[in-house]
């Protein structure tokens, strides 16, 4: 399946790419472009393929077939001059523990050949940037789980990436450090940073993708925008009854009440385009659930959806 | 400069900011640990040697007979410590090798980032040696000053292949082996204390097969300054284990980090 192209100006270029370990395929043979300025997300269960993607892009993992242009250049002859105008936000920060924040910062720009000068005042900003300033000269390890991916995110940016490349960047954070990188990763694409991000958080993939794929068992399975994908495979909402354990009603009681039903143990989820319509309907037919609750659908039940919801370990 | 050098210097930088937290501790370790090797070993067991029926081992006094051979022992056994736990916490720990692939720099980079810094690191605790040697008096040639260097490429020539060895490694398990089964035997029996000539035929020929046999005679003969045609194949051998080890290490750190 592939993701309409719309031209050669796209910074990442796949084209049946695929990786295989010894006796695993973790990406089987994908498509996709991404084009200067968007964000652009990978989606999908723990194994899906998309961290092994990114360590592609990133130049650090061999395509075992497929091409793959990042940049314009060819990622196995060009890597270190393609990692030069990236940032890598990966999946573990990877800080150095042995430094402080501020040195985290400055050896890390020295990695890219930015002068001892330049390096620093770029450490102060980004440290701004992150809202870390006051954490400047402590130790990494005293840092709390917010602060070090805030610190991994500013690490990423201390070369001025045209490409910022992140794998789960909010995983394991808590709400407000994960608004406070949302809103960071926003005001980067503001800026005209391409960002390409892994996530399993569906509202993330809301919040900051312009256009995102959906991959399942190492394949792409869906693609659009977080709208055309809720439009395509869900409805506009959904209704959740709940009933008591083994108290769930037979199906053909609610035959006809929405584009799709789906039955769960406790649950039963009506996707419909007017939730409250059929929670009447549902009244007068009647039922009487434990607890009605009418939402939007999000892209949460588009992922259900496509990628099963059975546990994927 | 080339690219290789530049990038291999940051990471050499790298290390540089990380030991300026602690070069004071290390510094002074690299003081203590012959001074009380040289008193113990030489004052106490040379003071018993000396006065029974040998006197001299080799012809030399205890002391200076053990003194190269401990500096070059030393150099070992810093090799081994530096390339088993702290790069395994920079592979798997700390994850601190993923980050500077993220970056322009290459595996090679990495490690002749690591070779170069380790080199430096050898050289400084060598020449603290050699000073605590000269205040004991037992460099009895001017080109005992070039023990320094030999000691440097035998810390490498057991650095290297260590290195290559721990890049294949998932766990800790086999560097209390490496530990146990080939840095303490050849620390006692690799010809520091005593002439590798006392020992049985089979366990001379394993000595001489490993790098510190050939550092130790090498450091020796140059310290009392009576250098012998054997010198090039010692010199031969070390270069041998340091040259094969980076070669190896290339290839096992680039099969763990880029996959």
């Amino acid at each position: 399946m592939a993701t309409p192209t719309t031209g050669t100006d796209a910074l990442i270029h796949a084209r049946g790419l695929t990786k295989r370990f010894a006796n695993l395929t973790a990406v089987d043979a994908i498509d996709f472009d991404v084009e200067r300025g968007e964000a652009f997300g990978f989606l999908g269960p723990n194994g899906a393929g998309k961290t092994s993607t990114m360590r592609m892009i990133g130049c650090v993992s061999r395509a075992s077939g497929g091409s793959l242009r990042v940049l314009g250049l060819d990622p196995v002859e060009d890597g270190p001059r393609i990692r030069a105008r990236l940032g890598v936000v990966p999946q573990s920060d990877t800080l150095d523990t042995e430094l402080l924040v501020d040195e985290n910062l400055f050896t890390y720009a020295r990695y890219f050949g930015i002068a001892r000068n330049e390096a620093r005042r770029r450490a102060e900003q980004l440290l701004d940037f992150v809202q870390l300033r006051d954490r400047a000269h402590d130790r990494v390890e005293f840092l709390s789980g917010g602060m070090k991916r805030r610190l991994t995110i500013a690490r990423a940016l201390v070369n001025e990436p045209e490409l910022l490349l992140l794998d789960e960047p909010t995983t394991g954070l808590d709400p407000q450090a994960r608004h406070l990188v949302w809103d960071r990763l926003y005001r980067l694409k503001q800026q005209g940073v391409t960002i390409v991000l892994t996530t399993h958080y569906m509202d993330e993939a809301e919040q900051l993708c312009d256009r995102l794929v959906v991959m399942d068992k190492a394949k792409i399975v869906a693609f659009g925008s977080p709208r055309s994908l809720i439009d395509k495979y869900s409805s506009r909402e959904v209704l959740e009854l709940r009933f008591p354990i083994d108290a769930t009603p037979a199906l053909d009681k609610l035959n006809g009440l929405a584009q799709r039903i789906e039955v769960l143990p406790d649950r039963v989820l009506l996707y419909t385009n007017d939730g409250e319509a059929a929670a009447v309907a549902v009244h007068s037919r009647g039922l009487r659930p434990e607890a009605i609750l009418v939402r939007r659908s999000t892209l949460e039940d588009v992922f259900l959806r496509l990628t099963g919801r059975s546990l994927i370990e | 400069m080339s690219l290789a050098m530049t990038g291999a210097l940051r990471v050499l930088e790298h290390n540089l900011v990380v030991y300026r937290r602690t070069w004071k501790g290390s510094v002074f370790m690299s003081f203590v640990s012959p001074i009380l090797f040289m008193a113990a070993m030489g004052f106490g067991l040379g003071g018993l040697i000396s006065r029974g029926p040998v006197r001299t081992v080799d012809g030399l006094s205890y002391l200076a007979f053990l003194a190269p051979g401990l500096l070059v022992a030393t150099a070992m056994q810093s090799g081994y410590v530096e390339t088993t736990f702290p790069i395994m916490a920079r592979i798997q720990w700390e994850r601190t090798y993923e980050g500077m692939l993220a970056t322009p720099l290459r595996v090679l980079d990495v490690l002749a980032g690591e070779f170069g810094w380790l080199a430096l690191r050898l050289g400084l605790g060598s020449v603290a040696f050699f000073l605590v040697m000269l205040v004991f008096g037992t460099v009895h040639s001017g080109l005992g000053i070039l023990a320094i260097f030999v000691s440097v490429l035998t810390g490498l020539a057991f650095a290297a292949p260590i290195l290559a060895w721990t890049a294949t490694r998932r766990t800790t398990n086999s560097f209390a082996l490496i530990g146990r089964f080939l840095i303490t035997p050849l620390f006692l029996l690799g010809g520091v204390f005593f002439p590798i000539h006392q020992l049985p035929q089979l366990i001379q020929g394993i000595a001489w097969l490993t790098p510190l046999a050939h550092g130790v005679s090498l450091a020796r003969s140059l310290s009392v300054g009576a250098l012998q045609s054997s010198a090039f194949i010692h010199l031969a051998v070390l270069l041998f284990y340091a040259s094969a080890g980076i070669v190896v290490a290339r290839i096992t750190l680039r099969r763990r980090l880029v996959t």
